[in-house]
């Protein structure tokens, strides 16, 4: 048994403090200690991007990722990015365009589009395709994921330049 | 996929550090990105008793461009040199290499020095060092040294850097002319069935330095300086491909494996450094 590390972690804007042994995934951290379920458990082994957060402005394969190491860092999982009563435009988008079938790898999908979008608002179909190679989904052939990310940067777009 | 349990540490500078590998040896590891170390030690395929995470040494994370050289720190991302438009208009065959490495979120964490340390010999960035004739810069308790990345590769797994050393820079001089990284794989975040690094001097239509390296085709990156050789002096022509490619297929040594025979791998090789040939000088 190893050293229990004190971690604190900003998840969704809450702080979150707990021991845990160092060898403990994000992954479980998110969801077994904090029951934060939007994040899965696909392959766990860092292919399937399933499980992807926001770490510090980064997409992270939080089976990839021990809790100690994210010590300090704010977390944005599909749970902070919106809910059944404010849909993002991203979740309104895959939900309108067919963006899903099982909805196994939607919250990572989702989470890893709102780093996109951030990165490249108004990206091509390649620039989609080359940006979400990080995510596996089995069921829609990523046709429709495609189209949902590119009307969401529309809808997201428009969005901005009515405010401005 | 619950890896061992291991004492983890975090020290602020490289003094602490090395005092923890000088006091546990080899059962110490330091890790960065950790995107090669953790899935292996998920695995448990690495037995790492004592984990240094060096993320919150500074002193690592710059890259610095001067007249005659670049150095590339050990805690560069590969997301930090895709992103470096300086980086790219004085190097561009690093964004190359680094865009065919795995994917977004890999190469968030993933980190230069890692990817060079690791010693896999499915890792990109080694042959590309070794094409751009790259050094490394290692720490220890008696002090720096730098290691030729063409020394540094001795088997899978196995450098030049001692257990007690750790490797915090990348010295690159300047490349000079046209350059192409060429990676043939099987699907997004694949290891290379085989990559091919070349960088090409043109001077009036005739080669006049030429420097190769391949990826995945034996136990370490291998630098062909015959097959660079068998294109200086000349136009780049058929006759002079084929004899480079000739050259290159007897320096590397591939292994049957799940990315198919060695036959295929040899065949896959030729393919691959006659396009990154063919784009590098078409570039010079």
């Amino acid at each position: 048994m190893s050293k229990k590390k004190h971690v604190t972690l900003n998840v969704n804007g809450k702080t979150e403090e707990f021991l845990a042994e160092p060898r403990e995934l994000l992954i479980y951290t998110l969801r077994e200690r904090l029951n934060i379920t939007g994040p899965h458990i696909g392959c766990e082994t860092s292919h399937c991007g399933a499980c992807t957060v926001t770490i510090n402005g980064k997409s992270v394969k939080s089976c990839t990722m021990f809790a100690v190491q994210a010590e300090g860092a704010e977390i944005t999982t599909i749970e902070g990015i919106g809910g059944p009563d404010n849909l993002h435009p991203l979740q309104e988008a895959f939900k309108e365009h067919h963006g899903l079938q099982c909805g196994y790898c939607t919250p990572g999908m989702i989470t890893r589009a709102t780093k996109l979008l951030e990165e490249i608002p108004n990206p091509t179909e390649a620039e989609i395709r080359f940006g979400m190679a990080g995510n596996l989904c089995r069921c829609t052939g990523y046709q429709n994921i495609v189209k949902s990310i590119q009307a969401a940067a529309a809808q997201m777009s428009a969005a901005k330049e009515a405010a401005e | 996929m619950i890896p061992a349990a291991f004492e983890y540490y975090r020290p602020k500078d490289m003094a602490g550090v090395l005092s923890i590998l000088e006091e546990h040896g080899d059962d110490a590891r330091v890790m960065a990105g950790g995107h090669s170390l953790i899935p292996m030690m998920k695995l448990r395929m690495a037995d790492v008793p004592h984990l240094i995470d060096l993320q919150d040494v500074g002193g690592m994370s710059e890259i610095e461009i001067d007249a005659d050289a670049i150095k590339i720190g050990a805690l560069v991302t590969q997301s930090d040199i895709i992103d470096n438009a300086a980086l790219a208009d004085v190097a561009p065959i690093l964004r190359e290499a680094a865009l065919q490495i795995s994917d977004p979120q890999v190469r968030y964490m993933g980190t230069l020095g890692g990817n060079v340390a690791n010693g896999d010999p499915g890792n990109d960035m080694p042959g590309l060092m070794q094409c751009l004739d790259a050094s490394f810069t290692v720490v220890g308790q008696d002090g720096e040294r730098v290691i030729p990345a063409r020394d540094f590769y001795e088997a899978a797994y196995v450098t030049a850097r001692e257990d007690g050393e750790v490797l915090t820079a990348v010295t690159i001089p300047r490349p000079k002319g046209g350059h192409a990284y060429e990676k043939q794989k099987r699907k997004i975040g694949d290891y290379a069935t085989a990559a091919a690094s070349v960088q090409i001097v043109n001077d009036g239509g005739k080669c006049v330095s030429a420097a190769i390296a391949m990826t995945n085709l034996s136990d370490t990156p291998v630098f062909s300086k015959t097959a660079g050789d068998a294109l200086v002096g000349t136009s780049v022509d058929d006759a002079a491909l084929k004899i480079a490619v000739a050259a290159m297929l007897g320096d590397i040594d591939p292994t049957e494996d799940n990315r198919g025979p060695v036959a295929f791998k040899n065949h896959v090789a030729g393919v691959i450094l006659r396009r990154a040939i063919a784009r590098a000088w078409s570039r010079a």
